[in-house]
């Protein structure tokens, strides 16, 4: 079975002014991303992580090497709307991707697109609704609800297209704390419950807690790359990166200094707590 | 002297219709001069419109704000002058940016102000510095600048009027790490050179707790709470009932002392915590 | 402030009137209008004002709001009624100052022109009061679909027009934002001359053209996220089918334009 998304030295570069060099946002990525699991895709502005993400369904396209989606090259243009249809995609603002003036509207969007018939249409939309927990405001206007809500809304018009894989570009960054909860708690029950792929862009450390794997990009390359607990526990490298790690992680290093013997890798305030708890236990 | 008195201050949308609704509702409180307030609160809690009687934006439905003892609407005409003691930045400024460059959407307020020639540009020229935009990207147009760098010359305008008041409505929303302690570094050089009172409103527990001398929690139209971050952060649990956050820190204080652990959970701060903790190792009475 | 603006706002409800497919409304309300025009007495208004009643009845949405609709018209209307009261040329002249003069047809048509302007637009806003802004468009898409056989770009004049009106309550609000934050550095929109006053206007329409193209892009790159890629095999989560009561509608709306037409030609 051929991975979800699969990049081989991948390059691109913005069109430059005239007379200038391009400069390369991405300058060689190589990553797989597994069917099924949860990436979060960390970075400060402008180190590529936005862009990277646009590549996965064919936004952008790359200037070299290549992108597959489920072994479909993103630069054969015959397959885009397969590619499309794989994988969905969730933008920073949510009121400029909201197309139609009823929830129940927006949802359709993508399979009205897609040609699915009436019956079916209506099916994926009441299920999509449900699945974000969005079911009560069917027949809603968008600009009425809160941040939180029109990003779920967003990510039901996904997933009515039935994707594999579901990419949030900074979804979360114009959220209010309520909804940030709102959105990662959804797209982490999609993730557990239909098995859909999760790519979560972000410069939120603490989205990363719960994710499969982390990626850290940095000047258009992937830094580091692995679980939480392994990439949060590279404290140095991720301050160089212009990152902060979880005050979680900060107080153990912290504590380590000061000679009391905890791990780096408790990420969750409970996990930190039990190990400055044992740790004082073992005095 | 309190430089603001908020008192008994009511603000209603939509009197007479079914969507009759109090966004503020009879909120009283004081700012001391010099003072860096933190107001904290959800989404619709009325923070928003609170900020917005400040500079008179809004006017009461009841009540009054007084900006050095006086009523700013005392005299509703020359509501424009309080516009220039109290600045307030509003969420993701940048949007606001209009001029073709950055020194011209720096001056804009200062000369409504009616700052001209010499003392304009000074203005101008000082404002930049404080947030670190070199001279030469005065003459660029602020719309070839980067996000991060559109906020600050947007921040830059409003405090090249100088005002003694400064509202900050959730100043570093979509700003990445660095760019966050970036636009707070401004701000507190700001509030510590020129001596001037700042508003910070944020959602971000851990920004506010980094930063205030004091904290404003906001509820449903009504203060639920305020004192210094240790006051506020000792009442953890009633915040956290709330639907509000604490900063991870607290959190982390708080499971430790369901641990059995002799800890003061009104800790912000990853350094406070981690006094509290090295003597408990070491043996020492911890400092509770 | 400027979100009161009740600007082609829709009142939810379950009535005959909101359940009539739209094709089914435009075409009563074109109906109407043609009637309107062809209308010659007061008689026919007398009718044609009834009839509005009516469906006000029907429709469950108050007079007041129609009413209410007409204030943002209301300079046409009183300048309309006033050019046709002392401009029109005629006889028995009853009143006359310098170039102004009133007579008696000059009365009549006064009247008749505010009538007509009224009824129209009441009669046009009850339909945009009953129908969802995307049934409406929806309505109007499928009505004009025969002219994509003149390669009338149907399907994207109307996909335009629905995400206007999706667009209008955000760029709404948006401008009241701009306008508080400019307000906010002193900027001055109420003292000035005509000017001076439109020079004002500069710190609120740069921003707001700058964040409509923004927009613009970025929802177009969601809509391409989402497989858009024009009209072509596309379905619908809502097809119109006429129903019973719409051709009872289509019907009744014939009739009354027919009894207007045979008022005007027995000169009633």
């Amino acid at each position: 079975m051929p991975d979800m998304i699969q990049t081989e030295s991948l390059r691109f570069a913005y069109p430059a002014d005239e007379g200038q060099k391009p400069v390369y946002a991405l300058r060689g990525v190589d990553i797989t991303i597994e069917k099924g699991s949860f990436v979060v895709i960390l970075g400060h502005n402008g180190s590529g992580k936005s862009t990277l993400a646009k590549t996965f369904n064919a936004v952008l396209l790359p200037a070299g090497g290549k992108v597959c989606v489920e072994g479909m090259d993103t630069l054969d243009e015959n397959l885009l709307l397969a590619i499309r249809q794989r994988v969905g995609m969730v933008f920073q603002n949510p009121d400029n991707q909201i197309v139609a003036n009823v929830v129940e509207e927006d949802v359709a969007f993508a399979p009205e697109n897609l040609g699915v018939p009436t019956e079916e249409i209506r099916k994926r939309v009441d299920a999509a609704l449900k699945a974000v927990g969005m079911d009560e405001f069917v027949t809603h206007a968008p600009h009425l609800l809160s941040g939180g809500q029109k990003q779920r809304i967003a990510i039901a018009g996904v997933i009515a297209m039935e994707p594999a894989c579901i990419v949030l570009d900074e979804a979360t960054a114009m959220l209010d704390p309520i909804g940030r909860r709102e959105v990662l708690a959804t797209v982490h029950r999609l993730n557990r419950e239909k098995g859909i792929t999760v790519v979560l862009i972000t410069h939120h450390m603490n989205e990363a807690e719960g994710a499969d794997r982390v990626l850290v990009m940095n000047d258009g390359r992937v830094d580091l790359d692995g679980t939480p607990k392994e990439v949060f526990s590279q404290l140095k490298r991720l301050r160089a990166t212009g990152l902060t790690a979880p005050d979680t992680v900060d107080l153990l290093d912290r504590l380590r200094r000061g000679g009391l013997d905890v791990p780096l890798d408790a990420l969750t305030v409970e996990e930190c707590a039990d190990a400055i708890a044992d740790a004082l236990k073992k005095r | 002297m309190p430089i603001l008195e908020i008192q008994n201050l009511t603000h209603t949308y939509g009197i007479g219709t079914p969507f009759q609704r109090s966004a503020v509702e009879d909120i009283s409180f004081t700012v001391e001069e010099g003072e860096f307030l933190g107001v904290i609160g959800h989404t619709g809690s009325g923070k928003s419109t609170l900020i917005q009687h400040l500079n008179g934006l809004l006017r009461p439905t009841s009540g009054r704000i007084l900006l050095e003892g006086r009523d700013i609407w005392a005299e509703p005409k020359k509501i424009r002058s309080v516009r220039f003691q109290v600045g307030l930045v509003f969420q993701y400024p940048e949007y606001q940016l209009f001029e073709e460059t950055v020194y011209k959407d720096i001056a804009f307020g200062p000369r409504n102000q009616g700052k001209t020639g010499e003392a304009l540009d000074q203005a101008v020229r000082e404002a930049a510095r404080l947030v670190g935009i070199r001279d030469d990207q005065l003459e660029k147009s602020p719309f070839e600048l980067s996000g991060g760098q559109k906020r600050r010359v947007a921040l830059a305008g409003v405090l090249a009027m100088e005002p003694k008041v400064l509202v900050l409505d959730e100043p570093t929303a979509g700003l990445d790490p660095a760019g966050r302690e970036n636009l707070m570094a401004n701000i507190r050089d700001y509030h510590r050179n020129k001596g001037a009172t700042v508003l910070l409103v944020s959602h971000s527990m851990d920004e506010v707790a980094q930063n205030v001398d004091r904290i404003l929690v906001l509820k449903s139209a009504h203060v639920l709470m305020s004192g210094t971050p240790a006051e506020v952060f000792a009442r953890s649990e009633e915040l956290l009932s709330a639907g509000l956050d604490v900063p991870q820190v607290t959190r982390v204080a708080m499971a430790l002392r369901k641990r059995g652990l002799e800890i003061n959970p009104a800790v912000y701060t990853v350094e406070a915590l981690e006094q509290q903790l090295l003597p408990l190792w070491k043996g020492g009475n911890p400092p509770c | 402030m400027l979100k009161d603006i009740t600007l082609g706002q829709y009142f939810p409800g379950n009535t005959a009137a909101h359940k009539l497919d739209p094709r089914t409304k435009i075409l009563l309300v074109l109906m109407y209008i043609i009637a309107l025009f062809c209308g010659g007495s007061f008689w026919a208004y007398g009718l044609l004002a009834l009839v509005l009643l009516l469906c006000v009845r029907i429709s469950g949405v108050g007079l007041k709001a129609l009413v209410r609709g007409l204030k943002p018209v209301l300079f046409i209307i009183v300048f309309t009624g006033m050019l046709n009261l002392f401009f029109t040329p005629g006889e028995g002249v009853l009143w006359a100052w310098g170039p102004f003069h009133i007579t008696d047809s000059g009365l009549r048509n006064a009247a008749f022109m505010v009538l007509r302007i009224m009824l129209l637009i009441m009669g046009t806003f009850l339909m945009t009061y009953t129908t969802s802004p995307i049934s409406l468009t929806d309505g109007l898409e499928r009505l004009l679909n025969g002219l994509k056989r003149f390669h009338v770009p149907v399907h994207e004049l109307t996909m335009i027009m629905s995400i206007a009106l999706r667009f209008i309550p955000t760029l709404i609000e948006e401008t009241d934002k701009i306008m508080s934050a400019q307000k906010a550095r002193g900027a001055d929109f109420e003292s000035g001359n005509l000017m001076e006053k439109a020079k004002a206007l500069v710190p609120i329409l740069v921003p707001l053209f700058i964040s409509a193209f923004r927009r613009a892009d970025e929802l177009a790159t969601a809509m391409e996220c989402r497989c858009y890629h024009g009209g072509e095999g596309r379905t619908k989560l809502h097809v119109l089918k006429y129903e019973r009561r719409d051709y009872t509608a289509l019907f009744l709306g014939t009739l009354i334009l027919a009894a207007v037409l045979a008022m005007r030609a027995v000169g009633l």
